[in-house]
């Protein structure tokens, strides 16, 4: 029953779809200012439509309806309600419905609130927007449709993985699909600008605030999926250079660097080619990111759907975009002549875009390389931590340091004393790192110069954000915001890495074991019926030898039974200034339990930093609001 | 003519990527043992179960053939197999079998020993399954066939059975 409702609305969608595409293109060449009143009406049922299908699908989940495949292969009558709703996206198929409902509700946002643009530029981005939602309607309809059903009517479905059991994760798909998928409408509109000639400062305004918003989501996302991995994965990181998370960081750099140059499009009417370039390349990337995941090409904590023929799909699609857009790039492209004074805003940042593009250049090869070795050579690979660090951190302090020096300067050009005292400040910072080095040279040169220059980019945000308080320079809160957290982001994660403690030992129940001025005792071992799991809870009691303090920690095993899993939850106290860390895991046929005991610095203030960059963001679309 | 030229290159380098993402598709992503054949045992140190004796890749050298096997108590396939392991030392006399306790108590192990023969020349233990992961195991029973010279002729996953046997026996003629 409720298969085919969601099967209808999928092929109402569908045929919407292309009835929005034929009228679109029977207006291009209606000489009327407006847009037809048909075409309105077409997207709203279109949207409708679309977000009654996953409501059907989430009904489905809802109720256990396991006449659907999907529903059968994801849920289980016993799962907690939450878990169950939030379980219509966790899956392969469920996950690319939520896909096109973002990029349905894009294409219908986009129309309705971009009506002072030109009629073309907006038919044409709602033609291209259209393209892509038929594109990936296609590929759900033939072989990834959530709604096919089953029969006999199995008794019970298999669950949901129970590693997928967390509400971080329930909330991280939503948010990076918006993030993701919402880029498409700026590369539909980077298309529909070459073919409409919409160019310049009027199309920087039209994309803008989707550039941030998207931004903004992706940013949440990504920090979201890292803060699942620390409490859920049980290994004390939260980030681990994985394919995946490799994935999601390559579309973030080129947004972030296209946020940045948008700006000089939008105030200096110049490098519009660029930003184009950025726009078509951040949904690309996201697409790619996409296949890599969902192809099974690469191994990692997130391929849930290990099926070459999607991969074999997506990889279709996306060589058709890539070749779509390039091909309509060299036919419309414009020479553009630079003239940029080199202490200009402009300067600062293109210099901003070309870190970006290297970091992006990095993170892709290393993601690649072990695909590309395997297919040429046959040899198997994997490229860890040690690449990313050697070549990334050497950057980043240049990078932080033109985060400073960059908003100081004006557009066109600066004048020479702003820009003399910033260096000043450099020079005392520099004066004081050296000192500190000679002093207190723990951490190594690149460590020591990293946590300077995010000290200084740090103290300059706080600097900047007085002034602009006090000269109600409200316009500038957005980049002082997200400058500050990602200095203390860099700062934060550095002091991290350098005091945190790890350990790795077998303990009994009733020993006691002492390490790093902690006393730790195993008291007890308590086991505990739940819904759908039986848990292995540990009871240790932690001291502070220094500060003779206790404190309770009770990390735990998870016996899933649908289906059938283990998994181990750390036990996390959270403080301001750091986290205990505490997990266990049964030794097989012995009385011991293999403990893992972590004391990570400034943990929180990891997640504080990641969410001030994205607050940046939000501020800017608020200040927006308010202009109109 | 420099327009021309960037857009070949930017086509170009756009083809090989989508075309390596094509092929990487259709290879074989799952483990597969047949790149370890031909390759050598390179060097390792393990201890005996029963007292602190050591054996490295030098003692594997003095024999013709060695069966590396790979084993626990609480295995089930393997108290399956271990009947074949018997039967191949008593029946062949220029093969040893070297055992690999695998995440295993050592009493347990001397019972299962005890119980069922013991086929091995050495029984070395891996409490941790550390030295075993660098063996290539992934699971067990597992079983490694060399030669004199270290090199790898056959890995078989999974119990040894009638037909496994008769294909040792074959390798090792």
């Amino acid at each position: 029953m409720l298969s085919n409702i969601g099967s209808i609305l999928i092929l109402s969608v569908l045929s919407l779809s292309l009835l929005i595409i034929y009228n679109s293109y029977l207006d291009l060449k209606n000489n009327n200012q407006l847009i037809k009143k048909s075409i309105y009406s077409l997207s709203l049922f279109q949207i409708t439509f679309t977000i009654l299908s996953f409501f059907t699908l989430i009904v489905g989940f809802i109720y256990s309806d396991f006449s659907i495949i999907n529903v059968y292969e994801n849920s289980h009558s016993e799962k907690p309600l939450f878990y169950k709703i939030a379980g219509s996206w966790g899956n392969h198929e469920g996950s690319l419905l939520l896909w096109i409902n973002i990029l349905v509700l894009f294409s219908y946002l986009f129309l309705i609130f971009n009506h002072k643009h030109n009629k073309k530029f907006r038919l044409y981005t709602l033609i291209f927007q259209n393209f892509l939602i038929l594109g990936f309607i296609i590929f759900l309809l033939i072989n990834s449709n959530p709604f096919s059903s089953i029969y006999p009517v199995p008794l019970d479905g298999l669950g949901l993985n129970p590693i997928l059991q967390d509400p971080a994760l329930a909330i991280h798909p939503p948010l990076l699909y918006i993030g993701f998928v919402g880029c498409s409408i700026y590369f539909s509109a980077a298309i529909a600008s070459m073919l409409s000639e919409y160019s310049g400062k009027q199309f920087a305004l039209a994309i803008k605030s989707w550039v941030q918003i998207s931004w903004v989501f992706q940013t949440l996302g990504i920090t979201v999926g890292s803060i699942w991995a620390y409490y859920e994965l049980g290994w004390g990181g939260f980030w681990f250079w994985d394919p995946v998370e490799n994935a999601s960081l390559l579309p973030w750099f080129a947004i972030s660097a296209l946020m940045h140059s948008v700006m000089v499009l939008e105030k200096r009417n110049t490098l519009y080619e660029w930003v184009i370039i950025l726009c078509l390349l951040t949904f690309i990337l996201s697409v790619t990111g996409t296949f890599l995941v969902r192809s099974g090409i690469l191994n990692s904590v997130h391929t849930f759907a290990n099926d070459p023929s999607r991969g074999l799909y997506i990889l279709l699609f996306l060589s058709l975009m890539v070749f779509t857009s390039l091909i309509i790039f060299f036919k419309k492209r414009k020479k553009e002549i630079y003239s940029f004074k080199s202490s200009s805003k402009e300067t600062f940042i293109l210099a901003n875009n070309w870190f970006m593009v290297f970091f992006l250049a990095t993170v892709l090869i290393g993601t690649i390389y072990p695909i590309f070795l395997d297919v040429i050579t046959g040899a198997k690979v994997s490229v860890g931590p040690p690449f990313y660090n050697t070549v990334i951190i050497p950057l980043v302090i240049p990078f932080l340091l033109l985060m400073t020096f960059g908003p100081q300067s004006s557009w066109i050009k600066s004048k020479k004393e702003t820009l003399y005292k910033t260096f000043y400040i450099l020079l005392g910072a520099f004066i004081i790192n050296s000192t500190l080095f000679y002093f207190f040279g723990s951490f190594g040169f690149y460590s020591n110069l990293i946590l300077i220059t995010a000290t200084f980019l740090i103290l300059h945000s706080v600097i900047d954000a007085k002034k602009s308080i006090k000269n109600r320079k409200t316009f500038e809160y957005p980049r002082i915001i997200s400058h500050l957290g990602f200095g203390m982001l860099v700062f934060f994660i550095g002091i991290n890495h350098h005091h945190s403690i790890e350990t790795d030992f077998n303990l009994k129940v009733g020993e006691t074991k002492i390490l790093y001025g902690y006393e730790l005792f195993f008291e007890n071992i308590t086991i505990e019926p739940n819904k759908n799991y039986k848990s292995i809870i540990g009871d240790f009691k932690i001291t502070d030898l220094k500060k003779n303090y206790t404190q309770y920690l009770n990390p735990e095993i998870r016996v899933y039974t649908n289906p059938e899993t283990l998994t181990y939850e750390a036990a996390i106290k959270s403080k301001i200034s750091s986290d205990l860390y505490l997990t266990m895991s049964n030794v097989s046929r012995s009385d011991f339990y293999n403990i893992k005991f972590q004391n990570k610095p400034f943990m929180i203030w990891i997640w504080i930093s990641a969410f001030t960059i994205a607050l940046g963001g939000f501020v800017q679309l608020i200040l927006k609001k308010n202009e109109k | 003519m420099k327009n021309k030229f960037s857009k070949i290159i930017i086509f170009g380098f756009v083809i090989s990527f989508l075309s390596i993402f094509w092929l990487g598709l259709k290879k074989d992503n799952s483990y597969n043992t047949k790149d370890l054949i031909g390759g050598k045992i390179t060097n390792f140190q393990l201890r005996s179960i029963y007292n602190s004796d050591l054996i490295t890749e030098e003692n594997l050298k003095k024999n013709q053939f060695t069966l590396i096997n790979f084993f626990a108590s609480w295995c089930a396939p393997c108290r399956l197999e271990h009947k074949y392991l018997v039967k191949l030392v008593n029946q062949k006399k220029n093969i040893k079998i070297l055992g690999i306790n695998f995440k295993d108590k050592k009493n347990n192990a001397k019972t299962f020993l005890n119980e069922l023969g013991d086929p091995y020349y050495f029984v070395a233990e891996d409490t941790d399954g550390k030295a075993s992961i660098l063996f290539g195991i992934y699971g067990i029973p597992e079983s490694i066939l060399i030669d004199k010279e270290l090199t790898v002729i056959k890995k078989i996953i999974g119990p040894i059975d009638q037909e496994k046997l008769e294909e040792i026996f074959r390798l090792i003629k």
